[in-house]
């Protein structure tokens, strides 16, 4: 009994030094997403292209996405679009764009000068979607599975590593996930 | 030397930079209909946390996001919405981070009560001591087992009294330095 009270100390070092080794490792400027496994939220707003028809849930695709909150103001985005661009040109995945809190005009002019991604673009100019999608600064990126529902979350800028080890075999997997259910539901209708 | 009041002045000059800071930190205005909603905005936007720009409340952040959140917030008393709906909107969309003060979880038990806790242990170990020194200092207390016992004076037997008689006269008699030879004298 005696014994054990002298190693107290040795106890309580251990003890701190496992929670001080993993705050080491804590990043406590990505949040952890609520909206994982949970249907995107509804939205009915403008798109960047010319006109003012509103657009909703429903058109989106139909098939695993990506949804990607930019702005013509933010420098990572600029970082990013060249992996979306050769994304879109090898049809690795559709993106929709989130246009989050910036003027229409200068992000077609952004969208000319570094060229476009995405296959759809929807503008978030007072930010409110964005709250919906509990995002706190762009970039933000969702991977979105066929039927509407979040499945990751990417807080910062995609370089070509994140793109690579994350985000892409995440696509895959919810791509190939939706081959399979399309295939057997084709099968039962014929 | 003329550098002291230089020094002193652009120390006041900073100083007062730093409160400017404040002042414009929220510059976004609102119309409330009553001094309550008004109350209760400012204690919602005191208790949320800004996701961007971490460690200020929504008051005081200058963040984009903040004043979004702050909008929202004021937006949702004006339609009656109660300040529980409104914490659950916030939780529904940035989690738990969201607030300053933490919600009582299984994860966040610790947070709550581990100071208390430690405060516990804190006083356990400091009567410990008091109660072993106390102990020491009186010599014998019934329950002190018998190596304290027989450090005391009081408690000897007749012999125990007549052998430490006899050794303190040895010692007294030979010179200081024998004292090995006076314990094993004692022995035997």
């Amino acid at each position: 009994m005696k014994n054990l009270k002298l190693y107290i100390p040795v106890f309580a070092f251990l003890l701190l030094a496992v929670f001080m080794w993993r705050g080491l490792y804590m990043d406590s400027r990505t949040l952890p997403s609520t909206l994982i496994d949970r249907e995107l939220p509804e939205f009915e707003l403008r798109t960047l292209g010319e006109g003012d028809q509103l657009v909703s849930n429903t058109d989106l695709p139909d098939e695993p996405f990506i949804l990607n909150i930019w702005g013509s103001y933010c420098l990572p985005c600029l970082q990013e679009n060249p992996i979306f661009m050769s994304a879109r040109e090898q049809g690795l995945v559709p993106i929709v764009g989130v246009n989050y809190k910036d003027r229409d005009n200068l992000a077609r002019d952004w969208l000319d000068i570094n060229g476009n991604p995405f296959t759809m673009n929807i503008v978030d100019d007072s930010g409110r979607y964005g709250i919906d999608l509990g995002v706190y600064g762009a970039p933000e990126t969702f991977i979105v599975d066929a039927d509407g529902v979040i499945r990751y979350k990417h807080i910062g800028t995609i370089n070509y590593q994140a793109w690579e080890d994350e985000i892409m075999p995440v696509v895959r997997e919810l791509q190939s996930a939706h081959a399979a259910s399309a295939s057997a539901s084709s099968g039962q209708s014929s | 030397m003329r550098l002291f009041p230089v020094l002193m002045k652009s120390l006041l000059l900073v100083c007062t930079m730093a409160f400017a800071m404040m002042a414009v930190a929220q510059v976004d205005v609102f119309d409330f209909e009553t001094a309550e909603q008004e109350e209760r905005f400012r204690q919602l936007a005191n208790e949320f946390r800004c996701p961007m720009c971490q460690n200020a409340n929504l008051t005081h952040s200058t963040g984009g996001v903040a004043a979004d959140l702050r909008r929202e917030i004021y937006n949702q008393i004006i339609d009656g919405r109660t300040d529980e709906e409104i914490e659950q909107f916030m939780l529904d969309r940035y989690g738990d981070f969201i607030l300053y003060r933490p919600r009582l979880t299984v994860q966040t038990i610790l947070l709550w009560f581990g100071p208390a806790l430690f405060f516990i242990i804190g006083i356990w170990v400091v009567f410990g001591i008091i109660k072993r020194s106390a102990a020491n200092s009186r010599g014998n207390e019934e329950d002190q087992g018998a190596e304290t016992a027989a450090a005391g004076s009081e408690d000897l037997t007749a012999d125990e009294q007549a052998r430490l008689d006899r050794l303190l006269a040895d010692k007294l008699a030979n010179n200081p330095s024998t004292d090995d030879d006076s314990s094993d004298d004692s022995r035997r």
